[in-house]
């Protein structure tokens, strides 16, 4: 079998006194959809932000299409191939949406102008924005934004999608279109890890649940293995008071 | 001969050099500013720049040496007399390279304004969320690209009010260059009443018509701000004409 897409061994994360991660072992396949749920402060962000660099471990390996992304001398090369939604979208505010999906393929990978736009225009199209190409992002609905946001990372084509919390800064009534979106990635074979507290969505798309508890991975199973028989207390507790205990 | 008449009398025999003194006011304000901001995005720019922990130890120290500089720059520019760096320069400089006193004049307004527009980029770079910069990262965009086509639009954008007053402050402010023998307003000014002995009427002529250009400075800065407020809030007439003429046209090449 092909070497997982990522794989993380007994990583360590310390902000000052507080130890976010605690010796974290975790991987992923090609194609894989896998959801990390987990209470507030648990280190779910802090995880998934190690493994695009934009917090680095004290200790730990983490291999990323087989390399060990901890050496790798040029990061933004490596960043450049895995893309990140955020909760906050944090769209680029001086840049219409079009411009915010050409403006890493120009600067990045040095794509000319017109190869940007039509790559951008494609994605803007998949996730259903390209009635919207010429808007100044302040004007957009945040279901807009979040889709926008997941139509710039494609327009990198990343071998490995990172959402965090994509969905909960949302109104309730925009949830939908952003996990639609997120479920046609996935139909199309996209390796993802999501953040997420959209159990329902986790259920349904993910191939894996991880529930992380204080730094620790503490279940890690098909949906149907997590939720109807969890392993351990923790996570049945944390089930039930996210109402979830029976699928 | 009264007040307004005397006012008249100075209007009409030395209105050429009062139009130059505000040629050369506008000229030195405009350009100072204009490369002043130049300055300050560099200079803030690059201060506000926090190289990756991959960076080597060169440039590292490299960079904290010449953040240290710049620092210095800019409190001594801040810290002392447009007047006083005018005359230090360009007296300087001139063996050096024997500039006019037009040049210092723009030089120094130039470097004294990219001290403060410096102070001026850098505050409005740290009240741009810190999303913005993971975003553009995690693209892989470099430190200097995130800066240049993210951060820093950004920050002028926010920063633009304090930018424009800039302008309204050297429009005032470069009145001190006079201390270089140039001819702006304030030294033609002191001129006229030198030759006519009409102190009150002349300096009050001069104070009316510094007092109108900062007004209009003023006024044209609130419109650009209005409609670059009006540019990020508005909805395009219609959203989809030009992304059809985009993609059409594109296809049927
Ligand atoms: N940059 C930082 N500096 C200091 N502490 C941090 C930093 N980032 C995270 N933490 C702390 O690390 C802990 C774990 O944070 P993390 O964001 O990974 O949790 P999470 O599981 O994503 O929680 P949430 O569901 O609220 O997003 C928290 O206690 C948080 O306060
Ligand atoms: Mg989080």
């Amino acid at each position: 079998m092909n070497e997982p897409v990522v794989q993380i061994k007994n990583i360590h994360k310390r902000f000052h006194q507080n130890e976010v991660l605690k010796g974290v072992d975790f991987s992923v396949n090609e194609g894989e959809v896998v959801c990390l749920i987990g209470k507030s402060g648990s280190g779910k962000s802090t995880l998934l932000r190690c493994i695009n660099l934009l917090e680095i471990p004290d200790a730990g390996e983490i291999r990323v299409f087989g390399e060990n992304i901890l050496d790798v001398k040029d990061v933004n090369r490596y960043r450049s191939q895995v893309g990140m939604c955020f909760q906050q979208f944090n769209l680029f505010d001086n840049l219409n949406v079009l411009e915010n999906c050409m403006l890493a393929q120009q600067k990045v990978l040095k794509k000319s102008r017109e190869e940007a736009e039509k790559t951008a225009l494609h994605y803007l199209n998949k996730v259903g924005m390209q009635d919207f190409v010429n808007r100044s992002v302040r004007t957009l609905s945040g279901g807009q934004k979040q889709r926008t946001a997941i139509a710039r990372a494609l327009c990198m084509e990343p071998k490995l999608m990172l959402f965090d919390e994509p969905t909960s800064a949302l109104d309730p009534e925009m949830v939908g279109e952003v996990l639609t979106t997120m479920k046609q990635l996935a139909d199309d074979g996209q390796t993802m890890i999501v953040v997420t507290h959209e159990m329902g969505f986790a259920a349904e798309v993910s191939d894996r649940i991880v529930f992380m508890d204080e730094g620790q991975i503490v279940e890690d199973d098909t949906p149907e293995n997590v939720f109807r028989n969890p392993r351990s207390e923790r996570t049945k507790a944390f089930l039930k008071r996210t109402n979830f205990g029976t699928v | 001969m009264g007040f307004f008449g005397y006012l008249n009398k100075i209007i009409t025999k030395y209105g050429v050099s009062i139009l130059l003194g505000i040629r050369t006011t506008l000229y030195i304000s405009l350009v100072g500013t204009l490369v002043g901001l130049l300055i300050g995005m560099i200079v803030g720019g690059f201060r506000a720049v926090k190289l990756d922990y991959t960076a080597p130890s060169p440039l590292k120290t490299g960079k904290k040496i010449i953040d240290k500089i710049l620092t210095v720059y800019i409190d001594i520019f801040r810290g002392t007399p447009m007047m006083v760096q005018a005359m230090f320069l360009y007296y300087a400089f001139l063996d050096l390279i024997g500039w006019s006193q037009l040049t210092a004049a723009v030089v120094v307004i130039s470097i004294n304004t990219g001290a403060y527009m410096a102070e001026i980029i850098r505050s409005g770079i740290q009240a741009i969320d810190a999303g913005q910069t993971e975003a553009a990262r995690s693209l892989g965009m470099s430190n200097a690209q995130t800066m240049w086509y993210v951060i820093l639009p950004q920050a002028i954008r926010n920063a633009f009010p304090a930018i424009g007053n800039e302008l309204i402050v050297n429009i005032k402010d470069s009145s001190v260059l006079m201390i270089l023998s140039i001819n702006e307003l304030m030294f033609q000014t002191k001129s006229i009443a030198g030759s006519t002995y009409r102190f009150i009427e002349t300096y009050f002529l001069a104070a009316m018509i510094y007092f109108i250009l900062t007004k209009i400075a003023a006024m044209i800065m609130n419109h650009i701000e209005l409609r670059i407020n009006h540019q990020l809030t508005s909805i395009p007439q219609s959203d989809t004409s030009v992304n059809i003429y985009t993609t059409k046209t594109k296809e049927e090449d």
